[in-house]
């Protein structure tokens, strides 16, 4: 996609990248957070940007994420393009009303008079035994909303360039980054070493701007048996799980899940058949059930099985039971076989 | 319900609940209320440290005095001219008011609210302020536009939701938006304009700009966590803006106890964030006008934010959809101890020379007139009952700045469904 050099980097380091890339670009990005000034962020997401861009344009934000959102709001009507950071997506809340009923409305409200041209990222999901408020995976609250888009990256690669497309998107975005892949990909097996980025190729982060357009999906691995369907670090887990089992699947990171790539998925499951759907957040109206719902409305006479979930079970993300909980290779490799069956 | 032993040594606990002071039938009688005189509260530097502030916080900033002259320290000294388009502007909102509360009455729209008796507030902070300001509005200051000059047909479109409503009939009769005006769009949800409006001085600050803002939020809607978050950021980066909160007495059908006002006065919070406050008289222009002046000199130097209380009573119903004898006293309006702020500041350009009951009657007759010929002009593109038919597809628009596939899908099904349901092809 991109020409010129590139380096090896972790998910944090090509978001923190991004930032940049951003901030010298455009002089109204703004960048803020609890412990995103000097610090650097607890994640280092924001490391270096203060001391590079000054205290005006990236800083500590009280410990107050509707008054982040709030402030944020206030800035995005001015003409800034704020990026924000809410510490872990299970904080989000406070800063939900603002997000809901003032950041994805007020396009559609003012008819485009005042736009929200703005990013809220945030750390999300378990596998890093987080337990109930630093494993959640919120994402279905906000796909639920009219007016915003959400992204969720898997890698190096994408999570800059998507980061730099969505900080660029003239409408807002949540920004949810899987935590437990920041360091290197995850597939599942908890029990053995981490595989750092640099053994992948995703990991060759292009210097400079790029962009991964927001509303594409990647097929990670193409295949002809089955379609399945995952984001963030279930992508890795779902592909890891696929190739140990020998199953000749097609892997679709789906990278933005509004505005959805509803052509490469059905074009995938038309081909294949079958679809399993992969989230790790809970069950019950999670984004799964709308994946599943659409597979069944748009590809009901190509499908030879039921379509299937592998997801969180319905509980709050317990901590000692973090590898029951996580929907890891042995659940995958059930349901793989089910919908093969 | 459970017993819970009591230890026989302690007193039982007892929750207070606030009540207010007068119930429907009662005889309402406002003489407990402290109202100092005019020209007393002193007029400190427009850079005191917040704590400085603190005696005006329980004080009361007033400078019309009952023979209506302007005395004190906060008199802004104002020409004839200003006072006589604040008087303008004030009794422009109150016809318009009750023009469009008939029109709701009338079926030609779903819902209105009232601002009688709060005139005076919006439309001096309005003329204290610079039209580059940008206001973070409640819907109770549709008096901002009115003294900003945004025609009334316009207002009245929106209210009508009709083909001159510049939000396409996508929201709530009152929800105004209008940037050039300095309007922010008006939200359903109480107080998240709040932080909204530090964070546009915020930014305003970061680029080095002149602008400031001015936020608004009710006495009730300050309970919110949107209003400490924005007092805390504000005092936090020293923005430049000034958080206002109309004390009219009443939420709905809470007294302002229920807010917590019967512990402490609502300006009396800002010190303790290290924001100056101020409490003011909002039933007098003048001292309104003051009030916002010295905020506004205060945050254009750099030197913070500032909170303002304004005192003042909800003469009339919260809403349309509101009847307010089943909560208060018929005739409390009346009683209430800081008059009503049109009288107040007639009375003043009287005693000043400058107007006469004769010019007065005639600008009613004027202002009537004018509002009317709006309104009729308005109701030429159409009223609430007869909309929603004539651009259906605009419904999708502006969700994202272009159409995704879903909405793409979902615009063409109710087109399909419109046809089916009108028994002809939709606009």
């Amino acid at each position: 996609m991109t020409q010129g050099p590139t380096k090896t980097r972790n998910m944090i380091e090509a978001i923190n990248d991004a930032h940049r890339v951003m901030m010298e670009r455009d002089e109204t990005v703004v960048v803020y957070g609890e412990d995103v000034g000097y610090f650097g962020g607890v994640f280092r997401a924001t490391a270096g940007l203060q001391k590079q861009f000054g205290k005006t344009r990236c800083f500590d934000a009280p410990i107050s994420e509707g008054g982040i959102v709030g402030t944020a709001v206030g800035m995005a009507a001015y003409g800034l393009k704020p990026v924000i950071e809410i510490q872990f997506a299970d904080y989000i809340y406070p800063g939900y009303d603002q997000i809901v009923s003032e950041v994805a409305r007020m396009r559609y409200r003012t008819a485009g008079e005042w736009t929200m041209p703005m990013v809220i990222r945030s750390p999300y999901g378990g596998g890093i035994f987080g337990g109930q408020t630093h494993s959640q995976s919120p994402e279905a609250l906000f796909t639920h909303i009219a007016g915003i888009k959400t992204v969720i990256p898997s890698n190096p690669y994408d999570a800059k360039g998507l980061l730099i497309a969505a900080i660029e998107d003239p409408d807002p975005v949540v920004f949810f980054e899987p935590k437990r892949i920041y360091n290197g990909p995850f597939d599942g097996h908890h029990d053995r070493p981490v595989t750092p980025w640099s053994k992948r190729e995703e990991a060759e982060v292009p210097d400079g701007h790029y962009t991964v357009p927001l509303g594409k999906a990647a097929i990670v691995r193409p295949g002809e048996e089955l379609t399945v369907l995952a984001y963030g670090t279930m992508v890795h887990i779902a592909r890891a799980a696929v190739e140990e089992n020998g199953i000749d699947a097609e892997v679709i990171d789906l990278r933005t899940l509004v505005p959805l790539d509803i052509e490469t998925i059905e074009e995938s499951v038309k081909k294949t058949g079958r679809c399993l759907v992969v989230q790790e957040a809970t069950k019950t109206s999670g984004f799964g059930a709308e994946l599943a719902a659409l597979v069944q409305e748009r590809c009901f006479y190509h499908l030879e099985a039921p379509v299937e979930r592998v997801t969180g079970w319905d509980t709050p993300y317990p901590h000692a039971y973090e590898w029951i909980y996580f929907p890891g290779p042995l659940r995958m490799k059930n349901a793989l076989k089910k919908v093969l069956a | 319900m459970t017993e819970t032993p009591t230890r026989a040594n302690r007193p039982a606990l007892a929750l207070h609940v606030p009540e207010p002071a007068y119930r429907p039938g009662d005889a309402p009688d406002f003489s407990s209320i402290s109202v100092p005189a005019a020209g007393e509260a002193p007029r400190p530097d427009i850079a005191a440290e917040a704590e400085a502030t603190q005696p005006l916080t329980t004080h009361l900033v007033r400078v019309l005095d009952d023979e209506g002259r302007a005395v004190g320290p906060w008199d802004p000294r104002l020409d004839p001219d200003t006072l006589r388009k604040m008087l303008k502007d004030m009794k422009t909102v109150r016809v318009f008011d009750d023009r469009m509360y008939r029109a709701q009455r009338q079926g030609k729209t779903s819902f209105y609210m009232k601002c009688t008796g709060e005139e005076a507030i919006a439309v001096a902070a309005a003329t204290a302020m610079d039209p580059e300001d940008m206001h973070f509005p409640t819907y109770r200051q549709q008096g901002l536009l009115v003294a900003r000059g945004y025609p009334l047909k316009t207002m009245m479109c929106q209210i009508y939701s009709n083909a001159g409503d510049p939000l396409h009939g996508r929201q709530l009769p009152i929800m105004y938006s209008d940037k050039k005006h300095g309007f922010f769009s008006i939200s359903g949800n109480l107080g998240t304009q709040y932080p909204q409006a530090v964070g546009w001085a915020m930014a305003s600050a970061i680029r080095g700009d002149s602008r400031i803002a001015m936020g608004w939020i009710g006495d009730g809607a300050t309970a919110e966590g949107d209003f400490h978050s924005a007092l805390t950021f504000a005092a936090v980066y020293q923005a430049p803006v000034i958080l206002a909160v109309v004390n009219n007495q009443w939420a709905i059908s809470s007294f302002s106890g229920i807010a917590g006002a019967e512990q402490a006065t609502f300006a009396a919070r800002a010190v303790g964030y290290g924001i100056a406050g101020l409490r003011v008289d909002g039933n007098d222009a003048l001292a309104v006008y003051a009030a916002v002046r010295w905020a506004s000199e205060r945050a254009r130097s750099n030197k913070g934010p500032t909170l303002i209380e304004f005192f003042t009573y909800r003469a009339e119903g919260h809403s349309t959809s509101d009847d307010p004898t089943g909560y208060r006293p018929a005739g409390e309006a009346q009683k209430w101890p800081l008059g009503d702020p049109i009288a107040r500041l007639k009375a003043h350009l009287v005693a000043l020379g400058e107007w006469d009951d004769e010019r007065d009657a005639a600008l009613d007759k004027d202002l009537d007139a004018f509002v009317r010929a709006a309104q009729k002009e308005a109701e030429a593109m159409g009223t609430l009952p007869q909309q929603g038919f004539d651009n259906i597809p605009s419904m999708f628009e502006d969700v994202y700045a272009d159409t995704p596939w879903h909405l793409a899908e979902q615009r063409d099904a109710s087109m399909a469904e419109a046809r089916e349901f009108l028994g002809h092809e939709p606009k």
